[in-house]
């Protein structure tokens, strides 16, 4: 059952995929921003699942274990976390000042206040 | 000390931004940036000094030996890459105090300079580091950094500019990091190096051919590759003067090195070019954003966002000298990434003495400006020449680069669009002359005079070099063709 093993990697294509379409498709930025951050998600929980080593156990070192699991993608991810974190509150900063300046966060009515100046 | 240059080189932006934040006055900020942004120039220089005559410069950060620790690595492409960057910084920092005091709120200046040296701090980072994964860090910081930037203009569009960039770019950084992850679950190491000599011994996988796909999306997003590019118009129309002229400049070209790191250094050219056909992609994209971004450039209301579209087309000639995949062409890619970064730089520049002195930079409101400003206009005549291509101008330099690996490659059809291409350029270009020498000013403007010479004299500081570099190619050339062979030889 090879699929069935695989199990955090449907779950990371689902999510990419998923914030991917969401980024595209929607035309409310803060929803924009939203799939963003699943598809940021998804991209951490794939980092997660390979440094996982089977049987292994946390990165600890203990009496009568032998195998750990790679701490160095948690690591990574953690970076990542906080770049995602940055990258969401300026994408809402901007949101908001976009909603100031055009009293909207639909994307088609900015476009239709621009075409108009 | 000068051990530690590399690290200096990253470190001393990044603490001088903070100390922006902190002097909070717009003129203090100003010194501290101007002092930021000189002290990295004179780094840059002392690096490439080093690494022209000597092997590599590795340097350990925090003393960890890699490839556990991160290593900052430099030779000779990244260090000329790195002097790009900075005297472009150098050149723009001065410029600044003018220009930004006229176009920012005055509480306001100070968060500029903080952004400033967040946004060089990350891009010499980039160019500068050897691990990957410290790579999209500072991409990022130099990424968030130019979106607010960008937002700072005046224009209300400057939001939803900054905005789009905002998620292109983060779709493209996390493209990024999904190659790097698999890179590393494939390989088990994050260091440059490393990487490229532990996928040199093993048979292409399913894992590397799908990083490598991811990479090459990501940064081409980055780079603003023809059908990816379309954060670039908005942002660099809405954006400050400074900014343009610093993003345009630098941004893109740090992408392009980037482009050509993993490519050349970290995967190699058997399986860039052979295994994976990205020479005829990268052609066929290329040849069409030469074509279709400088048609698009030509009619342009706006010069600046005609300046935008011409950066496209550009960026263009780069990624072709890239796909000949021979030492004369990719000697040509980063020949044009200096010779661009003078040319367009100064040409923003320009654009933002004459947004300074008459509020606008449409065609229409630029009737007659040779008469009005002459100095300024007469650098945006030379930075134009320079962009068709004209002998004893900079841009001659890359064309012709660019047609000799062209032909070495035998795609002599590649150096005829070349050729054709530069037409275009003519004709955008023709259209700024024509209006702002042999229109007459419109009746009711106001006598004007010339912009002041704190910017007048960075304008043509860049302009000067885009025609001494034109005449005098010993340095870019030279180093150049070392960075180029440097990066086929390590890929064997």
């Amino acid at each position: 059952m090879a699929a069935v093993g695989l199990y955090n990697y449907w779950i990371v294509v689902f999510l990419m995929m998923a914030g991917f379409y969401i980024v595209i498709a929607h035309d409310n930025l803060v929803k924009k921003i939203v799939g963003l951050n699943i598809f940021q998600a998804s991209v951490f929980v794939m980092y997660i699942t390979f440094g996982k080593v089977q049987g292994g156990t946390a990165p600890i070192i203990a009496d009568g274990v032998t195998t750990y699991s790679n701490p160095l993608p948690h690591v990574l991810i953690l970076t990542a976390i906080v770049v995602g974190v940055a990258t969401t509150a300026l994408g809402l900063a901007l949101v908001v000042r976009i909603n100031e300046a055009y009293g909207t966060i639909e994307e088609d009515e900015i476009h239709d206040q621009d075409d108009d100046t | 000390m000068i051990e530690h240059l590399a690290a200096l080189q990253v470190v001393i932006p990044l603490l001088c931004a903070p100390i922006c934040m902190l002097v909070r006055y717009r003129d203090w900020a100003w010194i501290v940036a101007l002092f930021g942004s000189w002290a990295c120039l004179v780094i840059s220089w002392l690096l490439l000094q080093q690494v022209i005559v000597g092997d590599p410069i590795s340097y350990h950060m925090g003393n960890w030996a890699p490839p556990l620790g991160i290593e900052y690595r430099v030779d000779t492409v990244n260090a000329f890459v790195l002097l790009i960057v900075s005297a472009i910084g150098a050149v723009v920092t001065p410029y600044a105090r003018e220009s930004v005091r006229a176009e920012f709120g005055v509480n306001r200046v100070y968060l500029f300079y903080t952004s400033y040296m967040l946004c060089l701090c990350g891009l010499l980072g980039v160019t500068i580091t050897g691990d990957a994964f410290n790579l999209f860090v500072f991409l990022e910081i130099s990424s968030l950094s130019s979106y607010v930037l960008i937002a700072m203009g005046k224009d209300r569009r400057a939001l939803t500019a900054s905005y789009q960039y905002l998620v292109l770019g983060t779709i493209g950084a996390t493209f990024i990091v999904i190659g790097i992850g698999l890179l590393y679950a494939e390989t088990g190491t994050l260091n440059m190096e490393d990487l490229a000599k532990r996928l040199a011994d093993q048979p292409l996988s399913r894992t590397v051919g799908a990083a490598f796909g991811f990479l090459v999306v990501g940064i081409s997003l980055k780079l603003a590759l023809f059908p990816l590019h379309l954060w670039l118009p908005n942002a660099y129309t809405y954006a400050p003067s400074v900014v343009s002229a610093f993003l345009a400049a630098t941004a893109t070209k740090v992408a392009v090195y980037v482009l050509l790191r993993f490519l050349f250094s970290i995967f190699n050219v058997k399986l860039s070019f052979g295994v994976m056909p990205l020479d005829t992609i990268l052609l066929v994209l290329s040849v069409i954003a030469m074509f279709a971004a400088s048609a698009v450039a030509i009619f342009q209301p706006d010069i600046k966002r005609m300046l935008a579209y011409s950066s496209v087309a550009q960026i263009g000639y780069m990624v072709l000298g890239i796909s000949f995949a021979n030492v004369n062409g990719i000697a040509a890619g980063i020949i044009h990434l200096f010779n661009h970064a003078l040319m367009k730089g100064g040409m923003f520049l320009a654009l933002g003495c004459v947004f300074y002195q008459i509020a606008s930079v449409r065609l229409d409101d630029m009737a007659g400006l040779g008469k009005r400003m002459p100095w300024t206009m007469a650098a945006f005549v030379v930075g134009g020449l320079s962009l068709i291509g004209v002998p004893l101008t900079v841009g001659f330099v890359s064309k012709w680069y660019l047609v000799v690996g062209a032909l070495d490659r035998g795609w002599w059809f590649a150096a005829l669009l070349i050729l054709l291409s530069s037409l275009l350029a003519v004709v955008y270009i023709w259209r700024v002359v024509e209006v702002a020498y042999l229109k007459p000013a419109p009746e009711n403007a106001g006598d004007i005079e010339d912009a002041p010479p704190s910017m007048l004299i960075p304008t043509w500081i860049l302009i000067g070099a885009s025609v001494f570099f034109g005449i005098n190619t010993d340095l870019t050339v030279g180093v150049a063709k070392q960075a180029a062979m440097q990066l086929l030889g390590a890929g064997g």
